[in-house]
């Protein structure tokens, strides 16, 4: 049971790092541009909340399979599918929590507005630097909150992991995963436990998230 | 702090909103910049700042900051630039923000923190968090910032125009001791002409995106001194022999 717990708590912590540095740049550029047609990028990112996970989780198998041209460059390194393997599923993982990474934090930076960057650059700092130095620390509270719902969704998460990772014990094998099999197979007693853990770590999660908004809402007044 | 004379020109459209303005500042002492509301004023300053790029021409000192071919960056442009509301960084404490722009500054050091702290006031504010801060004192920070950043020329956007009396009084005196200490050239944009009369050494009037001559749009003289008015025509008389 351990090793179930593991994997998911290491899947859902590498998802959430890596989230994160992608949907930066995803954010800061739908927040800062002003053309309409980003919304059509606003709408691809966003996808991935109303698809059902069993599409997401066909396309990702086709695109991790080893025909898919996406796999062809890897070939090259002796990396032939990234179906059924725990890097496929942090790829999924990341696909599936996209849009709980890219929201809070688009909207953290919007809510900035252009001023604070204006006023860096005023004071020497190039678009670099006003980035790192004004830009991040101001919207802190769009990725803490993008990392407590990514985490929590990605643990969250069952019909995508089920398909692109297949529930291979001590490799892909999941929390949710490992509830569906245990109750499968009727061992309710078992499945109770891990069921319960998740419910309250769960409940942990969107405590937290709420504290930490209520504690945004303070310092604004 | 050691400045030059300011030239600069621009011309161009944003929306329905043409700018078409000329001016020259004088190599030090601050020049009012006057006109209704939406005559294009902070516009102008932002294109001095490099915060809006139209065509145009601005020299620094005979130093090219925009022309056919150049556009400094407004990061790379030595200006210190004073917004409407203060703009403070709210993520920095009072000594965060003045230390911001005061450890980018490329120029050597010439107004140093103790001396912008005494000018200005700040010695009791600097441990707080700006979201502790009056209006004035806000302002007089944003002002401390931008001092520190070693500007070759100071832009000033309406400082007190988001400040209610109380807080104009007291900000007031400030800058009127800055204007005294103060050796390169500012821009002040204002429309009070009482604040223009105890300021400025200059006025600019702007209307409909261009520069006239500062006669045409003399201030209001009531509720004026003796010494106030005096001031304020010797900056128009002496506005109108710049701009011919």
């Amino acid at each position: 049971m351990g090793e179930v717990v593991w994997t998911t708590l290491r899947l859902a912590g590498l998802t959430t790092v890596l989230l994160l540095v992608l949907a930066t740049p995803i954010a800061w550029w739908l927040a800062r541009r002003r053309a309409w047609w980003k919304e059509v990028v606003a709408a691809v990112t966003t996808l991935p909340i109303i698809l059902p996970p069993s599409v997401l989780g066909f396309y990702l198998l086709i695109a991790l399979a080893p025909q898919s041209p996406l796999m062809a460059p890897l070939h090259a390194f002796g990396v032939r599918t990234l179906a059924f393997t725990f890097e496929g599923l942090v790829i999924g993982s990341m696909v599936y929590s996209l849009p709980f990474a890219v929201q809070p934090i688009r909207n953290a930076f919007e809510a900035m507005g252009p001023r604070p960057m204006e006023v860096a650059a005023t004071l020497r700092a190039s678009p670099l630097d006003a980035f790192f130095t004004v830009a991040l620390p101001l919207a802190r509270r769009g990725f803490l909150t993008a990392a407590i719902l990514v985490f929590a969704h990605t643990i969250g998460e069952f019909g995508v992991v089920l398909m692109i990772g297949g529930g291979i014990p001590g490799r892909t094998e999941v929390l949710s995963v490992r509830i569906y099999q245990l109750v499968e197979s009727l061992q309710y007693g078992e499945a109770h436990r891990l069921a319960a853990g998740v419910v309250a770590f769960s409940f942990l999660a969107l405590l937290g998230l709420l504290l930490v908004d209520r504690r945004a809402h303070e310092a604004v007044r | 702090m050691s400045g030059g004379v300011v030239e600069g020109r621009f011309a161009g459209q944003l929306g329905d909103f043409r700018l078409e303005a000329a001016f020259t500042l004088p190599a030090s002492g601050i020049t009012a910049l006057s006109g209704p509301s939406g005559s294009g004023k902070t516009t102008l300053l932002r294109c001095v700042a490099g915060l809006v790029r139209l065509p145009g021409k601005l020299t620094v000192d005979g130093e090219v900051w925009q022309d056919e071919r150049t556009f400094l960056a407004p990061h790379r442009r030595p200006v210190g630039v004073v917004f409407q509301e203060a703009s403070l960084l709210p993520h920095l404490s009072v000594r965060g923000n003045l230390a911001y722009g005061a450890k980018r500054a490329s120029a050597p050091a010439q107004v140093g923190l103790d001396d912008a702290v005494d000018l200005l006031g700040l010695a009791p504010l600097m441990a707080r968090s700006t979201g502790a801060l009056s209006g004035g004192e806000r302002q007089r920070v944003a002002l401390g910032r931008a001092l520190l950043a070693q500007p070759r020329l100071l832009l000033m956007d309406e400082p007190l125009s988001s400040l209610d009396a109380g807080a104009k009084a007291e900000i007031l005196p400030y800058l009127e001791r800055l204007h005294r200490a103060l050796a390169i050239p500012a821009l002040y944009i204002s429309h009070d002409a009482s604040e223009i009369a105890r300021l400025a050494d200059g006025v600019l009037a702007i209307r409909e995106g261009r520069i006239t001559p500062a006669a045409t749009a003399a201030p209001s003289l009531e509720g004026l001194d003796a010494a106030a008015r005096d001031r304020l025509a010797l900056a128009a008389l002496r506005a109108g022999l710049s701009a011919s």
